[in-house]
């Protein structure tokens, strides 16, 4: 029992428009798509314990789609940098930087060009029963060997991911024994910064377009 | 192991005593008289002084036991709380009605993980907090010690920023980093973990003054290219709103806001933090929006075409489902902490900055008054369709709100609200009228029943002495923490618990009624102590209300009292929160009977 009157829900007006599950207004007709996309940011941060629980936490904890972490010391003994390959809507993907740089031991938070080099490094051990083969593979995708015994050889292969992948394919005749790999390592070209203490990319906060730029 | 129990005061100046050999500035320098620093747990207390802390909340205990030590020297008072959990809301509440770093402090292990829930609790509402809580040695960390506990892992996910002190030279500025952190910005509570070897080692560094990290940096003011854009926006709107969060209040934007809203004639709604930011009382005010807002309140903000938001993060219970909220509005999003511009709710106009700073640049762009007579009207229209007048039949027993109007009544304007969680905390929001900031203290986000009690005692050290404190309590919140009654009678603090009391957990029962065919699982308390015979043997006095008859005298006698005083009251078991819109429901549908969920 209430004292409360007024006009029930279903005579009250109701608004024309809507917004998204992004909490984008969206015209009705028309529903705004915002596919995933992989992308890697990379974060400068200070050389200290607890950094890196710190990031991996705040990922698991908002629920964000993360592939791979890795993490480095850099030319400056007290930074290291962590590189991070997400795969988010473009509102998520912002939301990432965001988060990232309200962490106090963060100094530079930046999403990299799609031009920018990515590297990964996979360890490959396979059986050792045709060696002249698993060497010419390895030469063909520009790896080495590491490792060899009677049994086994083991392959050092670098490079964009989908090579990685194209050569454990290829190693696959010779029967793997196991694999270690890295995740994405990556660096922007020529002059342009990664992510640096000088330049810690505050990027203002810009609607997002709705077809999204890859490059902003 | 007995405590020693410093009697403090509220806070007033005549009552600070000079002592002989130091006067209470706060400086970086030794205080001419003061004794040198010589351990690391003496730095933390003379980071303290530094900070110009006066009240520190909290429970003894093996680890944190040097600085104990360290502090029985202090001139800050420490207010030794019966749980820790209390510690943490104490210092919460005071952090919000002092608008400055509430401190407080435990053992490891237990006593760390009793704070938890009120790091949380200000980690959700961003209110400035600092806890300091002892580690085993160095050396044992990792081998799972007597009352070992991760607390800077356990703490991560709940803190603005946490740290373990490696070092008796650095744990002074340690402390002072971590206060200086709690307060700048985005306010949030920030842990300091100080393993006892570390305050037991020696040192003779002075602390510096409390400041933040290098790579810490706020953006105070906002682009001013945005701020044309929106006050372009805010001109050419015909139905415009203001949604004041508590980022208004903590960044002492009040003025600034009230100054604009008065100036462009704009309606205004609050959020539950932002409850005192904007008189309730006048003509422009809708209160409160959100499941349990005002029907006017939430029509308006369903109807906008432009929403000012100032401080506010669009949490889920303000907004309803996402699709619905606002749908028609371009939102204007003001707010010190980038990541919550559009984290929710998309943002065409980001306005990153402080509160006051913005609104103030904001002030400066509007050349004109939006032409919004009409909807002015239509939203008196709404308040005196959806009124929150309620009834009082003879044939029900005492109803909620009537008991909250005459606790609103009897007292000043400047007088504090805590609360617990549930029920009995919606009717303080819904009909007690808050004009001034900084009287609503209340667990927004975590929703943390128990809040109430350790609140009133830490936001009565923070207020005026002219600030009455009323905690508003729900059966089921007060049971919770309850303990920190002896605190307030050891204390003698005069503050007033008005106790709520339908036997249930109330809010469930009400979901339980409408989602759950009124399967009452877990729910009913008729099992309760009676609270005013408790209040009595904690030394404290009780009084008890059944009916209207007895509700003025009896608050009237519960405030007079000067000490800490609790009033049973028997309210309609049967009596609900309206309106209210379903968990992720259309803020404009909210239903105004059980009948219209």
């Amino acid at each position: 029992m209430t004292g409360l009157d007024g006009p029930v829900p279903e005579e009250r007006p109701s608004p024309e428009g809507k917004r998204n599950e992004m909490g984008i207004r969206v015209d009705p007709e028309v529903e705004a798509e915002r596919p995933p996309r992989r992308t890697v940011i990379s974060t400068l941060v200070k050389h200290e314990p607890g950094v890196l629980s710190d990031v991996s936490g705040l990922f698991s904890r908002r629920q964000f789609n993360i592939e791979s972490l890795t993490v480095g010391p850099t030319e400056d003994e007290e930074h290291a940098r962590i590189t991070l390959v997400v795969e988010e809507p473009d509102p998520g993907i912002e939301q990432v930087e965001k988060q990232l740089r309200k962490l106090v031991p963060v100094v530079a938070v930046r999403e990299l060009d799609p031009d920018a080099m990515r590297r990964e490094l996979a360890l490959i051990k396979v059986n050792a029963t045709r060696p002249d083969q698993v060497a010419a593979v390895a030469d063909m995708y520009g790896g080495k060997t590491v490792d060899a015994s009677p049994e086994t050889a083991t392959v050092e292969v670098t490079g964009a991911r989908q090579k990685v992948d194209a050569a454990i394919e290829a190693f696959g005749q010779f029967g793997i024994r196991e694999i270690a790999r890295t995740g994405t390592t990556a660096l922007a070209r020529g002059t342009d910064d990664t992510a640096t203490e000088s330049a810690p990319e505050q990027r203002t906060t810009k609607s997002p377009q709705p077809a999204h730029a890859d490059d902003d | 192991m007995s405590e020693r129990a410093t009697s403090v005061s509220p806070r007033a100046e005549q009552d600070r005593e000079p002592t002989d050999d130091a006067d209470a500035t706060s400086s970086a320098e030794t205080t001419p008289g003061a004794t040198p620093v010589t351990t690391g747990a003496e730095a933390v207390v003379r980071a303290l002084e530094t900070a110009g802390v006066e009240y520190a909340f909290g429970v003894q205990g093996g680890a944190i036991m040097p600085v104990y030590d360290a502090l029985y020297d202090s001139e800050v008072r420490h207010v030794t709380m019966a749980h820790e959990q209390g510690a943490a809301h104490a210092a919460d509440a005071y952090g919000i009605v002092a608008g400055e770093p509430g401190v407080c402090l435990a053992t490891s292990g237990p006593g760390a993980t009793n704070l938890v829930t009120g790091i949380a609790d200000a980690d959700m509402d961003s209110d400035p907090m600092i806890a300091l809580t002892g580690q085993v040695p160095t050396d044992m960390v990792g081998n799972d010690a007597f009352q070992e506990t991760d607390t800077t892992g356990v703490t991560a996910p709940i803190t603005k920023a946490n740290t373990f002190s490696m070092d008796a030279d650095r744990v002074g500025d340690d402390v002072g980093e971590a206060f200086a952190l709690a307060g700048e910005g985005r306010p949030g509570p920030t842990v300091v973990d100080l393993p006892k070897d570390v305050t037991t080692g020696e040192t003779d560094r002075e602390p510096r003054e409390p400041h933040t990290p290098d790579s810490y940096e706020v953006q105070e003011r906002a682009d001013p290219e945005v701020v044309r854009g929106a006050a372009r926006r805010i001109e050419a709107s015909e139905r415009p709103v203001m949604l004041l969060g508590g980022g208004v209040i903590k960044g002492d934007a009040t003025e600034a806001c009230r100054e604009f809203a008065a100036e462009h004639e704009i309606p205004v709604v609050t959020t539950m933090p932002g409850i005192g930011a904007f008189p309730e009382d006048h003509e422009l005010s809708l209160e409160m929006a959100g499941m349990h807002g005002t029907g006017y309140a939430n029509m308006a903000i369903t109807h906008c075409d432009t929403l000012i938001g100032i401080g506010t993060r669009f949490d889920d219970r303000l907004t309803g489902g996402i699709e619905t909220f606002a749908p028609d509005a371009e939102v204007i999003h003001v707010d010190i902490d980038p990541a919550e511009i559009s984290k929710n709710i998309h943002a065409e106009y980001p306005l990153v900055g402080d509160a006051e700073t913005v609104v103030t640049q904001l002030a400066e762009e509007v050349e004109e008054s939006p032409r919004a007579t009409k909807w002015r009207a239509q939203c008196q229209q709404w308040k005196s369709d959806y009124s929150m007048a309620y009834e009082t039949p003879d044939d029900r027993p005492l109803q909620p709100q009537f008991v909250v109007e005459a606790l609103d009544e009897a007292t000043s304007d400047r007088a504090i609200v805590t609360t617990g969680v549930g029920q009995h905390q919606m009717w303080a929001c819904q009909y007690w009228t808050f004009t001034e900031p900084r009287t609503w203290v209340s667990s927004h986000g975590l929703g943390a029943m128990g809040y109430g009690l350790p609140a009133a005692i830490g936001a009565r050290l923070a207020a005026d002495d002219d600030q009455e404190v009323v905690c508003v309590d729900g059966d089921g919140s007060f049971l919770m923490t309850i303990q920190e009654l002896s605190v307030a009678v050891r204390e003698n603090l005069d503050v007033t618990v008005a106790v709520l009391n339908n036997e249930y957990i109330g809010m469930v029962r009400q979901w339980q009624d409408a989602f759950y065919e009124s399967r009452h699982a877990a729910s009913e308390y008729d099992w309760c102590p009676s609270f005013d015979k408790l209040a009595e043997a904690f030394g404290a006095r009780g009084f008890r209300i059944d009916g209207y008859d007895e509700v003025a005298d009896t608050v009237e006698a519960a405030l007079d009292y000067d000490g800490p005083s609790v009033i049973d009251v028997h309210i309609d078991p049967g009596a609900n929160v309206y309106p209210m819109v379903p968990s992720g429901g259309d803020n404009g549908r909210f239903a105004l009977t059980e009948g219209q969920l």
